[in-house]
């Protein structure tokens, strides 16, 4: 040990800055997959080393899961089981949502951090550093609904759509949170603080998941309220999931999400790519 | 592929800024900055916090665009051209500007394969770079348990995954104890050595004294001064002279002979005893010296200091550079 130690410090007294001089030829700059991949093994190796980010999408599923079932599952349906069948896809569609919001959190810690300007010198495509973030992000989103789906599961939920149905749930909900995240991005950049940024995340997320069809029946709500509910993109997607779910799943639900996701990436990732190069 | 030195301007100027100009709300953060550093060589930025030095080299580096001005980096417009500016720049900034999560070797690989190494070249290039920086035995472990000098040079070393031919280093000693700064310096020393021209600001003055061939002197926004740090000291005379009395008694009389033969202030320590005064010619302060001697003035002990940097940075802005208050610059 203590001989292991004489060498680390040995290691630290020496500097040899000559030997640090790049020779040969320079690389060409990489393309746009290879960057994206090189930022998407960061994201990986953060996860490895701050497991503690993995909190929201392992805890929070089984809480929310756990609490709105045994809570409102009485009340609402009559018993918890009626409930679940209902209830399930909706609070996968709400957890997923919600946690979409921390990657604007990250951001905002790089740009505070001053590894952002750095990114910005580098010779690359520069949307490859969110785009690499959202693709394991995207693992995150997977994860979460493993877990929710598999809790589900052993508490009696019964998709009618079979394995082919929940995936294909998962799949359309991975691709509406891929493109709900470039809000973050977008609002990660602007805001001064993370702390910020969570107010408005929150002030964000929790209507639109909680004054959705998520927990009950747009029917049973006042017209005006029904008006926005049926518009809410959270009501479309937990729509097409559920239908997805349950086996009686239209081109047409599906069809909305695909149109919802596609507006969403059209104005905020370029939103977002141009607020990240004009950061100041 | 490009090969290093090859595509340089006819002028051989790295940096070519005119009247460059950043607002913030009211602030002229940076007022109408021009500069013409020639390649190869160490350009400092010297000045206190909030001078705009770090707004300066933001700028230079395409982080931020000026409100007014222009510029060119190795003949590449700065508005038009930032694509190959940022294939020859490489930026340290003041604060870390790597992932303190990750360990140091997967920081430097994450920067080489950024770079454009593929991944196997990648880690050898991260290996060869800690090994040089003496970072080996901290390869594994995360950065945010280095020390400030280590973390220093992980940072510089990110920088130099590929050698860049211009590299800013902004305020890259502030807070490193003597031996990791002179390890910082020698690293820039090897950089230069190898064609890289090196813009670096320092609130030190000591620091543009060692490394910098020429010295901006920047503050509030505009340039100052500039030259060779021995233009600079040339321009506010030949330094301090310092005389000590043998006799407090002799004080008034030995500080109005002072003052009429150099026509500066004199200024009176607490002591009584000793007395000091900028000196612009030396030839005159023996003249003054003399004088003292036919008055039977007693003196006990006498020098004539060359300036510092600090002492032009004082004759310059009327306040001296280290009594700057310590906090941020803003950017």
């Amino acid at each position: 040990m203590s001989v292991q130690m004489e060498h680390d410090k040995a290691a630290y007294e020496e500097v040899h800055p000559s030997n640090a001089i790049a020779g040969g030829r320079r690389p060409d700059p990489p393309n746009a997959l290879a960057s994206t991949m090189a930022f998407a093994h960061r994201a990986l190796l953060r996860i490895k080393h701050v497991p503690e980010q993995m909190f929201d999408v392992t805890v929070f599923p089984i809480i929310f899961l756990l609490m709105f079932t045994y809570l409102f599952g009485g009340a609402i349906a009559g018993s918890t089981g009626e409930y679940l069948q209902f209830l399930l896809p909706g609070i996968l569609v709400m957890t997923v949502s919600q946690i979409t919001m921390y990657t604007g959190i990250d951001l905002n810690n790089d740009i505070r951090k001053g590894i952002f300007d750095r990114f910005r010198t580098l010779p690359i495509w520069l949307p490859s550093a969110l785009v690499g973030a959202l693709l394991v992000d995207v693992i995150r989103y997977s994860l979460a609904s493993a877990i929710m789906i598999g809790l589900g599961l052993a508490l009696g939920f019964r998709p009618e759509g079979g394995a082919m149905g929940v995936v294909g749930a998962v799949l359309v909900i991975l691709l509406f949170s891929f493109s709900f995240s470039w809000i973050w991005t977008a609002a990660g950049i602007i805001m001064r603080s993370e702390k910020s940024l969570m107010m408005v995340s929150f002030l964000v997320v929790f209507p639109l998941t909680f004054v959705s069809n998520v927990f009950v029946d747009p029917s049973t709500l006042p017209s005006w309220l029904q008006g926005f509910v049926n518009i809410n993109p959270i009501s479309i997607l937990a729509t097409a999931v559920r239908g997805l779910m349950h086996g009686n799943g239209t081109w047409e639900q599906i069809g909305w999400v695909v149109v919802v996701s596609a507006i969403f990436v059209v104005i905020f990732a370029p939103l977002t790519m141009y607020l990240y190069r004009r950061k100041e | 592929m490009e090969t290093r030195n090859v595509e340089r301007q006819a002028n051989g100027l790295a940096v070519e800024a005119a009247g460059l100009v950043k607002i913030y709300g009211k602030e002229r953060a940076v007022d109408g900055v021009d500069l013409a550093i020639p390649s190869g060589t160490v350009y400092g930025f010297l000045g206190p916090n909030g001078a705009g030095k770090t707004t300066t080299i933001r700028m230079l580096a395409t982080l931020i665009q000026p409100d007014a001005g222009s510029a060119t980096i190795f003949g590449h417009d700065l508005k038009t051209e930032s694509a190959a500016i940022k294939s020859r720049i490489s930026l340290t900034g003041q604060y870390a500007s790597i992932d303190e999560d990750l360990t140091g070797i997967e920081n430097l690989v994450l920067i080489s394969r950024l770079m454009g190494y593929p991944v196997k070249e990648a880690k050898q290039r991260a290996t060869e770079l800690l090994s040089a920086f003496g970072l080996e035995g901290a390869a594994k472990r995360q950065v945010k348990k280095y020390s400030g000098g280590m973390r220093r040079r992980i940072d510089i070393a990110a920088s130099i995954v590929v050698t860049p031919d211009l590299l800013f280093l902004d305020e890259p000693t502030t807070g490193l104890d003597p031996r990791s700064r002179n390890q910082v310096w020698e690293i820039v020393r090897a950089l230069v050595q190898a064609g890289t021209t090196v813009l670096l600001t320092t609130q030190n003055l000591e620091e543009a004294d060692q490394l910098a061939d020429r010295i901006a002197v920047i503050n509030q926004g505009k340039i100052i001064a500039e030259g060779t740090s021995s233009e600079l000291k040339a321009s506010v005379g030949t330094g301090t002279l310092n005389v000590q009395l043998l006799d407090a008694a002799d004080q008034a009389h030995a500080a109005a002979i002072l003052e009429r033969r150099l026509s500066v202030p004199v200024h009176v320590s607490t002591d009584g005893v000793t007395l000091s005064a900028q000196a612009k010619d030396s030839s005159i302060v023996a003249q003054a010296l003399g004088e003292l001697g036919k008055e039977k003035i007693g003196i006990s002990d006498f020098s004539l200091g060359r300036p510092s940097l600090d002492e032009v940075f004082l004759t310059l802005t009327g306040q001296s550079a280290s009594n700057q208050p310590i906090e941020e610059e803003n950017s």
